[in-house]
């Protein structure tokens, strides 16, 4: 079960992209959705959104940067050998529609997630403007597939190694400044999300953005993922992980994804000594 | 049959043999260590045989307690355990987890003068002795019937459903959404409480006995009601349990340091997270916890934090002893394991530092009131009693509401207002065809032997539809 099919290295192999075979989840998920993933009976239940399925293969695409232990015992798995669990689709899935032109702006292996959103939007007959950023030329992502599913792509680079020198807000800005945008969609770090929102409430533009909190289940029980929206406390891998990236409380987000950051630092270094 | 003592003197009741506490409340080995054959022998011949026990009343799957207990007396252990089995799926489990004072061991009649037979250590032990003997035979599997049933939940309900459907023929599948069966059994009760191998064995048996099980597969998710209909199935058990956990509404709520019991207690016991870091997932280890609540759940989350190295763990519940709702032996083991119990108490907000981190909670003294709905005196605040307990963990256990992702996906199943599924009492028949439920999803969280006894109606009715039609 849960067999990987292909694997890929990305991003000078901080990023690894594994093709899983799971039918049942493949028939049933919709962009924006997510799983849960264990790589063996004593590892942790990590959430990844699919970037990508297909039904007919019955398999699902997940693609994920290396940062902790968990995503790094996944990186290891080789074509051939499976999960030992992968349990989805999650999540609400992206409600899409024709709004005439809109933006997405992705950052990290955010591009990943947002991959099969821009896709549905343009699908949905949406002039699409893109926007990818990354630290350098050489982590950037998905650049092709991504220009595939959009009008316009801007690239922006924090060393300025490639596209434009500086961040995604900058190139957003000049965007909003001359076209009439009816949605922003922004997926990517934490601060990334936070900005673009702060850019795009002053002009109020809706802007939908996907939340990543520390999770277990992934099916409301236990509360973990919880988020504050608008003042309210909002279970994400039920009620999300998209919401109003107007109404959310990054500061708080931000604040919860440090939870466990001792443990991590303990699990990474018994896993390095291996 | 065993000779009826004829004298007035009762022998007195076994004392179950226990860790001690100050080296229990540091490890998660279970508690209770069980009686020996000598013990269990003694025990069982303090029955009266009743000619109209009352302890059967007290059951609410009327196991057929003089009965067993009878062939305990004898030495029949295997014996005793096929009786059990008569009636109950799981005897290992309900000898350890019934709230036996309320329910046989509360209605014995030795118990009117004297203490009361103790049914559950008995249970247990007949059990574990053929659990562990290996020698009591497996029910017999009737002729297949080609007919299909999915069983959605693998809590003690889905077990009994399961157990029972594939000994009567029917091909019986298992879907749980999490890589484990046994439902709260394995995520929610500590090891120190029902160790996980017993669970284990008792899926092993239902596997041998030809259940198929589809772990990782979260119905209205993975796949719908409908769809398994569309796959073959002729019909569905819904035991999905109460798993949705309920926090207060507090402000602080958010901050790090906050938990449900369901999360605490799955990263803990599912997770294995007090073998951190041999498994991945961690678990908060608080210094100074609090506990908000005062059932089995608030009992189980507070010796957890006392075995993962808290120095001090309080249980603040807003009512007094008398109304705590966990078993008398949970509060018993807690109170000798060091756990302070703070009544008359209800938390008001949580205080945090600027890192997003809890470093205390204040609260509020409460005088009982006039009775309730409940018949419980209602606990009023005492105005300006504000005071603060400084913590670094808080796990609130004040009660868990029914999950809505199956019943959302599955509109024309009827639910009540607070979100459970309407089901007949008597058979478990919901408003749509083919589909039964019963346990927490139906009652509420209840216990474990209500949610069995719901399974077995059910699959009583199950068989009939399979074969004389809805
Ligand atoms: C709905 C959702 C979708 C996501 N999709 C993707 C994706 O497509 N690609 C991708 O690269 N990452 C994605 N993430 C983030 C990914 O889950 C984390 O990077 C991963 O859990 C890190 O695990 P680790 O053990 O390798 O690192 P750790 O050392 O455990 O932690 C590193 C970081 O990951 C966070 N983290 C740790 N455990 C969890 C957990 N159980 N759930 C969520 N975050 C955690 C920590 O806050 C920390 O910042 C998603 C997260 C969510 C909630
Ligand atoms: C910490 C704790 C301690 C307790 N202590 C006691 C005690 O001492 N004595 C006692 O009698 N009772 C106790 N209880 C209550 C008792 O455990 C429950 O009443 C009982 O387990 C209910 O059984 P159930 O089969 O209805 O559901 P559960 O045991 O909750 O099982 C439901 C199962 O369904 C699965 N599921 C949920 N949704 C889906 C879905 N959509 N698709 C597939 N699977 C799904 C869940 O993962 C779970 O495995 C305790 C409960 C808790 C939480
Ligand atoms: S099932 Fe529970 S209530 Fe019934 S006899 Fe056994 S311990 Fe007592
Ligand atoms: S009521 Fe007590 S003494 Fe009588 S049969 Fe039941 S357990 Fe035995
Ligand atoms: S991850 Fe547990 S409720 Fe969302």
């Amino acid at each position: 079960m849960f067999k990987i099919v292909n694997r890929e290295k990305m991003a000078q192999g901080t990023i690894v992209l594994n093709e899983i075979d799971a039918p049942r989840i493949a028939r049933k998920a919709k962009p924006g959705q997510f799983v849960i993933l264990q790589a063996n009976e004593k590892g942790e239940r990590i959430p990844l959104t699919m970037a990508d399925v297909d039904s007919e293969k019955g398999t699902i695409t997940i693609i994920y940067m290396i940062v902790g232990k968990s995503t790094r015992i996944f990186g290891n798995l080789q074509v051939g050998e499976s999960y030992y669990a992968v349990i989805g689709p999650l999540g609400k899935a992206t409600h899409i529609e024709n709004r005439g032109k809109v933006v997405c702006v992705g950052g990290g292996t955010g591009i990943a997630v947002l991959h099969p959103i821009t896709r549905g939007l343009k699908q949905a007959g949406n002039e699409v403007i893109t926007i990818l950023g990354s630290r350098n030329k050489d982590l950037l992502i998905l650049e092709d597939k991504m220009a595939k599913v959009s009008d316009t792509l801007h690239i922006c680079t924090d060393d300025g190694s490639r596209g434009h020198h500086g961040f995604v807000t900058d190139v957003l800005k000049d965007v909003l400044e001359k076209e009439d945008i009816g949605l922003v969609v922004a997926i990517g770090p934490v601060p990334m999300m936070k900005f673009v929102s702060m850019i795009t409430r002053d002009k109020g533009i809706e802007t939908l953005v996907s939340l990543n909190p520390i999770m277990v289940d992934g099916t409301g029980m236990c509360g973990g993922c919880r988020v504050s929206v608008g003042g309210e406390t909002k279970f994400a891998c039920v009620d999300g992980p998209e919401f109003d990236g107007h109404a959310v409380d990054y500061d708080e987000l931000s604040k919860r994804l440090t939870a466990y950051q001792e443990d991590e630092k303990i699990s990474m270094d018994a896993c390095q000594a291996v | 049959m065993v000779e009826k003592k004829g004298k007035k003197e009762q022998a007195p009741r076994a004392k179950m043999p226990e860790q001690a506490p100050d080296v229990r409340n540091k490890n998660f080995l279970e508690v209770p260590l069980g009686l020996t054959p000598d013990m269990a022998k003694m025990e069982a011949e303090r029955c009266l045989q009743c000619k109209k026990p009352a302890c059967v009343e007290g059951c609410p799957v009327s196991v057929d307690i003089p009965g067993f207990i009878a062939r305990i007396a004898q030495g029949d252990f295997d014996g005793a355990a096929v009786k059990l089995w008569e009636r109950n799926a799981l005897p290992a489990v309900c000898g350890r987890v019934c709230p036996q004072e309320i329910q046989c061991e509360g209605n014995c009649i030795l118990g009117k003068k004297g203490d009361s037979v103790a049914i559950g250590y008995l249970e247990r032990f007949a059990a574990d002795h053929a659990r562990e003997n290996g020698t009591a035979d497996l029910p017999v599997v009737a002729e297949k019937t080609g007919k299909k049933v999915a069983v959605i939940g693998s809590g003690p309900s889905g077990l009994t459903v399961a157990g029972d459907l594939i000994v009567k023929g029917h091909d019986v599948t298992i879907f749980e959404a999490f890589h484990q069966s046994g439902g709260v059994l394995v995520y929610g009760i500590p090891e120190f409480r029902l160790p996980k191998s017993i669970v284990a064995s008792e899926v092993e048996t239902l596997v041998t006995l030809g259940v198929n099980i589809e772990t990782n597969s979260v119905v209205g998710a993975t796949v719908t009601i409908d769809e398994l209909f569309e796959e073959g199935y002729d019909a569905v058990y819904v035991g999905v349990g109460a798993g949705l956990p309920r926090f207060m509404n507090l402000p602080g709520e958010n901050l790090i340091g906050v938990f449900s019991a369901n999360e605490y207690l799955t990263r803990t016991n599912l997770m294995k997270a007090y073998r951190f870091p041999e498994y991945d997932t961690p678990v908060p280890r608080g210094r100074n916890v609090v506990v908000l609540g005062a059932g089995n759940v608030a009992m189980d989350a507070a010796r957890t934090a006392m075995r993962l190295g808290a120095e001090s763990v309080k249980v603040v519940y807003r009512r007094s002893r008398a109304e705590m709702p966990a078993r008398a032996e949970e509060l018993h083991h807690a109170e000798e394991e060091g756990i302070e119990f703070i009544l008359l108490t209800n938390p008001v907000q949580f205080f945090g530092n600027d890192n997003g981190r809890l470093t205390g909670m204040e609260c509020l003294k409460m005088e009982l009131g006039e009775p309730d709905d409940s018949g419980r005196r209602r606990p009023i605040a005492v105005e300006g009693s504000e005071y603060t307990i400084p913590c670094d963990l808080v796990v609130v256990s004040v009660g868990a509401q029914p999950n809505p992702l199956l019943t959302n996906a599955t509109p024309d199943i009827s639910l009540n207002r607070w979100g459970n599924i309407v089901a007949d009492t008597a058979t478990g028949k919901t408003t749509k065809k083919g589909v039964w439920a019963g346990g927490d999803i139906v009652t509420g969280m209840a216990t474990v032997i209500l949610a069995m006894g719901a399974g077995r109606e059910s699959a009583d009715s199950i068989h009939d539809y399979l074969t004389l039609g809805w």
